[in-house]
């Protein structure tokens, strides 16, 4: 410091300390600016301005309602006046014939309860809705004559629809639709229908307790099996899926890993002495992880199909890049010292890299190994979201039907648990299996934190 | 210590015996080990070649099949490639576009958690197991899942993969920021409190010039990684090039000269920014150094 203030005057210091502030102030003045233009550019190429008129808040509303409830559907049929009650309208929640849930009455007149006073009766000709606070609705499907409707005094509220063909109704306690061919009642529950059993097993609607009870008795297997087969949520296609997903992250993680290794020693300086096969070696892991894991996916699906094995290729060829040069990095950053040590004892070339090598490099061997297979698990999900294969697949069908939002729910809670899971199974198995590497890491990045420090 | 050697004096033969008894236990455990590995890799193996539409013996006899029909038709038009790499170039621009329009706004929305979730620097030292929760979430969410569910509400587009890019690039990119936090030092932002500064003021001033060049480091990183994603989000309908590449692929045979020349762009693309990134970074790193 002392050296410096003798040789420089301060007019020149002055100087340059003018320089510097001035060379920051625009520094500092220029970056934003160009990121607002740049920021500025994409608002209009992505025409941010008029996505406000696109958004479907219908599409909104039925998503959000759908994720967290789900709707009964009592049916008249208007020709032969049959009532049918079926979960969510499919085939796979009807109750059986003459059964039904305890809120609808059936019957000469089925009478359907609301709640709330609500209350609607499918009469052997008419339809009358008791709307508390506004009166009785009376509609009277006629055939090709269409649907006769009487409605109280008054004038008709924006939440009751009438055409000639046509009566809907839609309250807070539930929705009626009536047409010529057929009468609707809706009847919203908060909750995931038949999540456990189906309508068709014995086991629905039991408590809990009593479920425990029964499986004492030596029912265990069959509510097991019952659950297991539920036809409306398929647990067991989605324990395979989300196994499917994990697989093609193991296979294609661990695959990669055995692959690159050898290959690393070809493509380390210390180790391959022919510059020449580095260069190649080296050319083709830049190739392999450039053709982007889209790519490998696509051309993989042509020659194995959709499927797991698929998956578990294109991972494998993408990280076969990505680790070929991590490793080899890591090979040339190997101390000799320890390699010399083991030869001094007479060791041959193999027990060489065995002793001297391998364990050098396996802390770091190890760690991206794990730190790979956290990340791939969600790769293997969107990979199989693209060729078909493992829970990817499940959800991209289930938004494609565009009304099963409740499993597009219930699939992203489980790819979203499934990740944190496996992040937090590599972070500990990286704690374990190195150990001390945390402590020592983080030392290091200390010292290169204070090398940031900008003065 | 001393009293416990000298009571039981060790024979060479004993040591000797002792070793091999050591190494022999630890060969058997590695060897459990790696036998348990190697019938986990294989019933693996299986288990995927089994749930899998084709075969892995039948498959890996095809592997070239595709691009070698690609490079074929794609030879025999040669002539067309250059317009085709034109006629793509705005496809590209979009692709990338969505990446770094996601990886800025991932890097403020992750700059903004990483300090909300750091000890010392956190406004609400309470929260801050929120704060990192939120984190988690947003890392484990892969892009698709968003994508997907915002392309049914906002259409088809650049916007929702950019979304959806964005909340993964905040998650993971705070996730990497408070690790850099944590190793920033406190003094600064004393300093400035003492002087009365607000935390907007603090954290800009005190903490974001210490952390500033590693953060721009990890955001180029993640940038690389987002062209991948955005590119791969376009197949599922999200616009760019991987949409095109749908298009093309869904033609056929045809259009394989398209796809070749989708391929080609797609890999230029990743190995230029590949290697401009990295020569940033190490730059970053070294110029700080100097």
């Amino acid at each position: 410091m002392t050296i410096i203030e003798a040789t420089v005057s301060p007019v020149l210091l002055k100087q340059d300390m003018d320089h510097l502030f001035l060379k920051k102030k625009l520094f500092n003045f220029a970056l934003p600016a160009l990121l607002l233009v740049y920021l500025a550019y994409v608002f209009v190429a992505f025409d941010m301005a008029g996505l406000w008129q696109r958004v479907s808040w219908q599409n909104a509303q039925t998503l959000v309602s759908d994720s967290y409830s789900y709707k009964t559907h009592v049916t008249r049929n208007n020709r032969d006046a049959s009532v049918s009650v079926a979960i969510e309208g499919e085939r796979k929640g009807r109750y059986p014939t003459g059964q039904s849930p305890e809120w609808v009455m059936l019957g000469e007149t089925t009478v359907i309860d609301l709640e709330g006073g609500h209350l609607v009766r499918f009469g052997p000709d008419d339809i009358e809705y008791d709307i508390p606070g506004y009166g009785l609705v009376r509609a009277t499907p006629q055939g090709s004559k269409g649907v006769q409707v009487t409605l109280p005094a008054g004038e008709v509220p924006d939440w009751i629809s009438v055409s000639k063909n046509r009566l809907a109704i839609k309250t807070e306690a539930g929705r009626l639709t009536v047409t010529r061919n057929r009468s609707e009642v809706f009847r919203y529950f908060v909750g995931w229908e038949l999540f456990f059993f189906t309508l068709d097993s014995p086991y629905h609607g039991l408590g809990l307790g009593e479920l425990l009870g029964r499986a004492a008795t030596g029912e265990a297997g069959a509510i097991l099996h019952d659950f297991w087969t539920n036809k409306m949520w398929r647990h067991q296609d989605v324990a395979w899926a989300i196994a499917e997903t994990l697989l093609m992250a193991f296979l294609g993680t661990i695959g990669a890993g055995i692959v690159a290794l050898p290959l690393a020693f070809l493509a380390a300086r210390n180790f391959n002495p022919l510059g020449p096969a580095r260069f190649v070696m080296r050319r083709i892991f830049d190739f392999v992880r450039g053709v982007d894991s889209l790519i490998w996916t696509v051309v993989l699906a042509r020659a194995f199909g959709p499927g797991p094995l698929t998956g578990a290729l294109a991972i494998l060829v993408t990280d076969t890049g990505t680790f070929g040069k991590i490793f080899s990095e890591a090979l040339e950053n190997v101390d000799e010292k320890q390699i010399e040590g083991v030869a001094s004892t007479g060791a041959k070339p193999a027990q060489r890299y065995r002793f001297g090598v391998i364990p050098q490099i396996t802390p770091v061997l190890l760690s991206q190994l794990l730190y790979f297979l956290e990340s791939n698990t969600r790769s293997a999900t969107i990979i199989g979201a693209i060729t078909g294969g493992g829970i990817g697949l499940l959800l991209t069908q289930a938004i494609i039907t565009q009304k099963d939002w409740e499993e597009v729910a219930y699939y992203i809670v489980l790819i979203i648990l499934m990740v944190m899971l496996m992040d937090w199974l590599s972070g500990w198995l990286r704690r374990r299996l190195i150990k001390g590497e945390g402590g020592r890491a983080k030392r290091k990045s200390r010292a290169a934190g204070k090398a940031f420090l900008l003065p | 210590m001393m009293a416990d050697l000298t009571a039981a004096p060790l024979t060479t033969a004993d040591i000797h015996a002792q070793y091999g008894e050591m190494t022999r236990r630890k060969r058997l455990y590695g060897g459990i080990l790696l036998i348990l590995f190697v019938a986990l890799m294989a019933a693996g193996f299986r288990t995927a070649d089994n749930r899998s539409a084709g075969s892995f013996r039948d498959g890996i006899t095809h592997v070239f099949d595709y691009p070698a029909e690609v490079l074929k038709e794609a030879g025999e038009k040669l002539a067309l490639l250059p317009g085709h790499l034109v006629d793509f170039f705005p496809a590209l621009i979009e692709t990338l576009n969505i990446a770094a329009a996601s990886t800025l706004v991932g890097l403020v929305f992750g700059t903004l958690l990483s300090l909300l979730s750091t000890r010392g620097m956190a406004p609400w030292p309470r929260l801050i197991p929120l704060f990192r929760r939120i984190m988690d979430i947003c890392r484990a969410i892969p892009e698709i899942v968003i994508a997907l569910v915002l392309i049914f509400l906002l259409g088809g587009g650049p916007v929702p993969a950019m979304i959806a890019i964005a909340i993964h690039t905040a998650g993971a990119l705070g996730k990497l920021f408070s690790e850099v936090n944590e190793n920033a030092s406190l003094k600064p932002v004393e300093g400035l409190e003492s002087a009365g500064a607000s935390w907007g003021q603090r954290m800009w001033l005190g903490v974001i010039p210490q952390v500033g060049p590693n953060y721009v480091s990890y955001a180029l990183l993640r940038f690389e990684i987002n062209i991948r994603a955005s590119a791969i989000l376009g197949f599922v309908g999200a616009g760019g090039i991987g949409y095109e590449l749908k298009n093309a692929m869904s033609w056929g045979q045809g259009r394989y000269d398209e796809a070749a020349a989708i391929f080609l762009l797609l890999f230029i693309t990743i190995t230029l920014v590949d290697q401009i990134s990295g020569l940033l970074r190490d730059r970053l790193i070294h110029g700080a150094k100097a």
